[in-house]
């Protein structure tokens, strides 16, 4: 908690450009002191303990993008596992101890002549038990509200340049449903393992903003 | 218990109540496409006040072309937008007979 002490006195030559810079925020906003009070009235009263808390944040940060990259290379692999992942999602990534909790996952196919990309315009809502925490970027309200109106500059922004004849479709998670993307398996990984498949599945593929490449 | 068929178009009610409202704005008022029925869901206005999960609602993924939804849309002329929206934002297209 020190700060940089300026009472001393100036005998030589400072350079004043280089002005202190806090390494972390210093106030909190609205939704950061709620969240502590929250937190520490809950554990004052009895209901929770800080170690409770911090299993529930490890078991958020449990689930990662590999988990929905082996099931997409699985999907691109095995054509009745595909079939069960776009007929009732939710069941099939249940096999892999994902478990949606109250909500549903839903998942979209790309198509030579399709392409998918999922936002929340209105939050953050994203397929965490399956994919982890989403990217800030995700969050962010450049990304949420111009992601739905101008897609494809946000696309390209990312580097995927798709033709006007590919249909762009956007899904917006503003209920009860999470979203996968299933992306087209690339050309040229004819007989590849499913471990090399899943390379090529990114978070941002799997969100759509990025299309896989082999 | 769903009202309506996959196939059928809709017009998203253009109301602007106060609440935890899960239907953006910008699509209010919009013409559009029920393309999957999802089957019944706690209506959030209810349930984010009073943390009942008993009204329920029937949940549509409607899918609206862009130009529909934005005026000025000026991407490719086939791409669409699709929303989760609750029964009851929904109406039968105007003029449509149901």
């Amino acid at each position: 908690m020190s700060t940089h002490d300026h009472t001393h006195a100036h005998e030589h030559e400072h350079d004043h450009a280089k002005t202190f810079v806090p390494d972390e925020e210093e106030s909190l906003g609205f939704y950061g002191i709620a969240e502590i009070a929250v937190r520490e009235l809950l554990i004052e009263k009895g209901v929770l303990e800080a170690e409770e808390i911090r299993r529930a944040l490890e078991w958020y940060d449990r689930a990662t993008p590999a988990q929905g990259a082996a099931i997409v290379a699985r999907a691109w692999s095995e054509p009745a596992f595909r079939e069960k992942l776009l007929a009732t999602p939710t069941e099939a990534v249940a096999e892999y101890g994902v478990n949606m909790g109250h909500v549903q996952l839903y998942v979209v196919e790309d198509s030579t002549e399709l392409h998918n990309v999922i936002v929340c315009t209105l939050c953050s809502c994203y397929p965490r038990p399956l994919l982890g925490i989403p990217p800030d970027w995700y969050k962010s309200r450049g990304y949420r509200s111009r992601v739905v109106s101008e897609p494809r500059a946000v696309l390209a922004e990312f580097g995927t340049e798709l033709p006007l004849d590919v249909e762009v479709r956007v899904h917006d998670s503003t209920a009860d449903l999470r979203y996968l993307v299933l992306p087209t398996r690339p050309a040229g990984t004819d007989g590849w393992s499913q471990e090399q498949l899943a390379a090529l599945v990114t978070r941002d593929v799997m969100i759509g903003v990025a299309l896989p490449a082999a | 218990m769903s009202n309506y068929a996959i196939g059928e178009r809709v017009q998203v009610r253009a109301d602007y109540p106060l609440g935890h409202i899960r239907t953006p704005f910008y699509i209010r008022g919009a013409t559009g496409l029920i393309v999957d029925s999802m089957g019944a869901f706690p209506n959030p206005e209810i349930a984010a006040t009073t943390g009942t999960t008993t009204e329920t609602q029937p949940l549509y993924r409607v899918r609206f072309s862009q130009k529909d939804a934005w005026a000025d849309y000026s991407g490719g002329p086939r791409d669409t937008l699709d929303v989760e929206i609750y029964e009851h934002w929904l109406e039968p297209q105007s003029g449509a007979t149901q």
